[in-house]
């Protein structure tokens, strides 16, 4: 015989494994994120992570204004501050919202590290283990993690050219109600979807808004790239039809400086209390370093005007990864044209799942990231994200290519095998990092 | 006390491989635990700089901990020799034997080690013959259930257990996602174990067997780098002839394929005790939740001391 007769305890290599909360149940390890450790290597043309392309931001004047605040108003910058933020950037913070048609008062808006601690907060203070979200199929990845932080359930809602489809949101709502659950946020990101691309028609967002507000839904409004649309125009937000109903989210990262970590919700009172007192257990309150450079770029520098930069630029990409798509990518691809933002959701052709192809792609030695990891039902295999806004347009191209000749190849091999459906493995969250292009 | 000389070390970590993660985080770790001993480490990534660096700066010795083709096939220690620089772990010849799984199970079970039945076949085989009837006829011969796994690769990336026919198309296409050649090795139920080998003065030497019980059954990616989805005995849960029979195998692979200064062999052991030979790696993990630094204490040793004394050997060689 083999084995021992008595049988000593092994070791997990974690001493705290039975202390953890439920709610950590998917942070493992994942090779999908691993793969993209590969990805910040320079010979990888990474189209997966939505870096915003900081380098064409004026250097000398944030220099500038970095000193400025340092140097006129130090004690305050380097010092706690308020909870909700900066009373004078919150007042800021209204004329950035106003070409998005938002009207409200400073009081109403809360400032917080960045919009995804807003997000974090909102759910946080609505959500309660087992409560339904109602979200878009896909949706944002790391509004996943937040979902699932909170032990929410996802119920992905289908979207189209247009955005989220009303009919499928009626449908959705009908069914969680007749599954005796209540759902209790619509989480949205009507302009330039990330990952999807596509842009909620002002009709819509009116439909919409009015299922949310028969069903007693919160709408929670994700902005981070209203202002990025490529022919100037700038979508009216859905909290601009209704201050009650929607809470909406914006963000400093794509306008000015990710690396800021500057964004703000904007609540009713009764929420935005709530909200106040969250943040401050959270953080103790935003950076005023952050929040003041913020106020002072706003206050000295032509920002609308780096917004066109920015809108050009990104345009530029936009362009370039179109044209390579539609001139390179094998017959059967498809993918959404993105009137603004970072962002087009291709569809491989034959059924290829993505996933199953990265680990070809990265050897290949271009990156994107797989559909699966904006859905949390499984969905998405046969679809991916590739993000334009940082590489220079040849290597857009090149990258395209690098891509198109991993799909023929991946194609080959799934033809050899008469195209099976590849078994969903166990892994972790699937996203890179938030720092890499 | 052993006195330790301070030697100036590069660790070669990271890459372009899948695993470059993982590497990374071995190479940190090895270097902590090397000047913990006294050395002077630098982690450096392997690309277009890197053998200026190393003809600029020419440290004492390299200890390449790449994972994945990049580190393991011989390429970079073939690049080290012709810089003259020394370097602890196995030769090229030796990587390129161990590396590719088809050969190392050859060349092993040719010295009578017990490996599992398998095929080794690329892509281009499958096409031009049929996939429907290659795949009939290998499992005719290795019979279900059945490990698909990239011939070259670690970190179980690419590797699927196929327990009815109607999947194994989809695992041979995982395992081409990570290259040209996939195995299909017939699945050996038993006790998973690590054995850890380091050369000594007096030959090889199996450190402690490591026993591996994954969560969720199948020690793969997340089982292996998800701290608390595996559970590890150290030593096995084996009677003292299954632990001296898994020693024995480690040190037996280690010497059958000219490894050199330490490596990692992967066994199952049946209820016959029987000894598999599974696989070997040239380049073993050192990540927190890697088996050889678990082997390394349980045998009362320090990694960093362990290290230096294959640096000292590495020199030795010069």
């Amino acid at each position: 015989m083999n084995r021992q007769a008595d049988s000593p305890t092994g070791n997990r290599l974690d001493p705290w494994i039975d202390s953890y909360a439920a709610r950590t149940r998917g942070l493992t390890a994942s090779s999908v994120r691993a793969l993209f450790a590969v990805a910040s290597r320079p010979e990888v043309v990474s189209l997966a992570g939505g870096m915003p392309f900081v380098s064409a931001l004026p250097v000398d004047a944030m220099a500038d204004t970095v000193a400025r605040v340092i140097r006129d108003r130090g004690a305050v910058a380097l010092q706690y501050g308020s909870g909700q933020g900066d009373v004078t950037l919150r007042e800021q913070i209204l004329d950035v919202m106003k070409p998005v048609g938002i009207s409200a008062h400073a009081d109403d808006i809360v400032i917080t590290a960045g919009s995804q601690l807003a997000l974090d907060l909102v759910v946080r203070v609505f959500c309660d283990p087992g409560d339904v979200v109602l979200a878009e199929a896909p949706t944002y990845i790391t509004a996943l993690g937040v979902f699932s932080s909170y032990q929410c359930e996802v119920e992905h809602v289908a979207m189209d050219a247009e955005g989220l489809s009303p009919n499928a949101l009626r449908e959705s709502i009908a069914a969680i109600k007749a599954q005796g659950k209540r759902a209790k946020i619509l989480y949205t990101i009507p302009s330039f979807h990330n990952p999807a691309g596509v842009t909620q028609s002002q009709e819509r967002r009116t439909e919409i808004l009015q299922i949310a507000q028969s069903e007693g839904i919160l709408v929670l409004e994700d902005d981070p790239y209203g202002l990025l649309g490529f022919d100037g125009t700038v979508p009216q937000a859905i909290r601009a039809q209704d201050g009650e109903g929607v809470i909406y989210l914006g963000t400093f990262s794509k306008t000015i400086a990710a690396g800021l970590r500057v964004g703000w919700a904007v609540a009713p009172h009764g929420v935005r209390e709530k909200l106040v007192l969250a943040n401050e257990t959270a953080t103790l309150c935003p950076s005023n370093f952050a929040q003041l450079t913020i106020s002072d770029y706003l206050q000295t520098q032509p920002w609308l005007e780096q917004v066109e930069v920015f809108r050009g630029l990104y345009r530029t990409r936009r362009d370039a990864l179109l044209e390579s798509l539609a001139t390179m990518m094998p017959s059967g691809t498809r993918w959404t044209v993105p009137s603004g933002g970072f962002y087009s959701w291709v569809t491989l052709p034959g059924g290829l799942d993505a996933g199953a192809m990265l680990p070809r792609a990265v050897s290949a030695l271009v990156a994107y990231v797989p559909g699966t990891g904006f859905f949390a039902d499984g969905q998405g295999r046969e679809s991916l994200r590739l993000s334009y806004c940082y590489p220079e347009p040849d290597r857009i191209r090149e990258g395209v290519r690098r891509l198109a000749a991993v799909v023929k190849a991946e194609s080959e091999i799934a033809a050899t095998f008469g195209s099976p459906r590849a078994a969903v493995e166990r892994d972790g969250l699937g996203a890179p990092t938030p720092d890499l292009a | 006390m052993t006195q330790v000389t301070p030697r100036r070390i590069v660790v070669l970590a990271g890459g372009l491989s899948p695993e470059r993660d993982v590497s990374l985080r071995s190479g940190r770790r090895l270097a902590d635990s090397l000047r913990q001993a006294q050395h002077q480490v630098d982690v450096l990534d392997v690309d277009a700089g890197l053998v200026t660096t190393l003809q600029r700066d020419r440290p004492d010795c390299v200890i390449p901990l790449l994972h994945g083709s990049a580190g393991e096939d011989g390429a970079l220690r073939d690049v080290l020799e012709a810089l003259h620089l020394p370097y602890v772990g196995s030769d090229p010849a030796a990587c390129r034997r161990a590396f590719d799984k088809p050969i190392a199970s050859s060349l092993v079970g040719r010295a009578g080690m017990a490996v599992p039945k398998s095929v080794a076949l690329p892509h281009s085989t499958f096409r031009e013959l049929g996939a429907a009837a290659v795949l009939d006829a290998v499992l005719d011969l290795v019979q279900l259930p059945v490990i698909v796994k990239p011939s070259r690769g670690g970190s179980s990336l690419g590797v699927s257990v196929v327990r009815e026919g109607s999947a194994l198309p989809a695992a041979m296409v995982a395992a081409f996602a990570y290259g040209d050649t996939a195995v299909i090795e017939s699945f050996i139920v038993g006790t998973e174990v690590a054995v850890s080998v380091v050369d000594t003065d007096t030959g090889p030497l199996a450190l402690p067997v490591v026993e591996i019980v994954p969560d969720g059954g199948v020690y793969d990616y997340l089982a292996r780098y998800t701290a608390g989805a595996t559970e590890f005995f150290v030593p096995a849960r084996l009677s003292p002839v299954g632990l001296a029979a898994c020693a024995e195998a480690a040190v037996s692979a280690h010497q059958t394929l000219g490894l050199r200064d330490w490596s990692r062999t992967d066994l199952i052991i049946d209820e016959a005790g029987t000894v598999w030979f599974l696989e070997v790696n040239v380049a073993p993990g050192m990540t927190e939740t890697s088996t050889y630094p678990q082997a390394v204490t349980a045998a009362g040793l320090n990694l960093g001391l362990l290290a230096g004394n294959l640096v000292e050997r590495a020199l030795q060689r010069v």
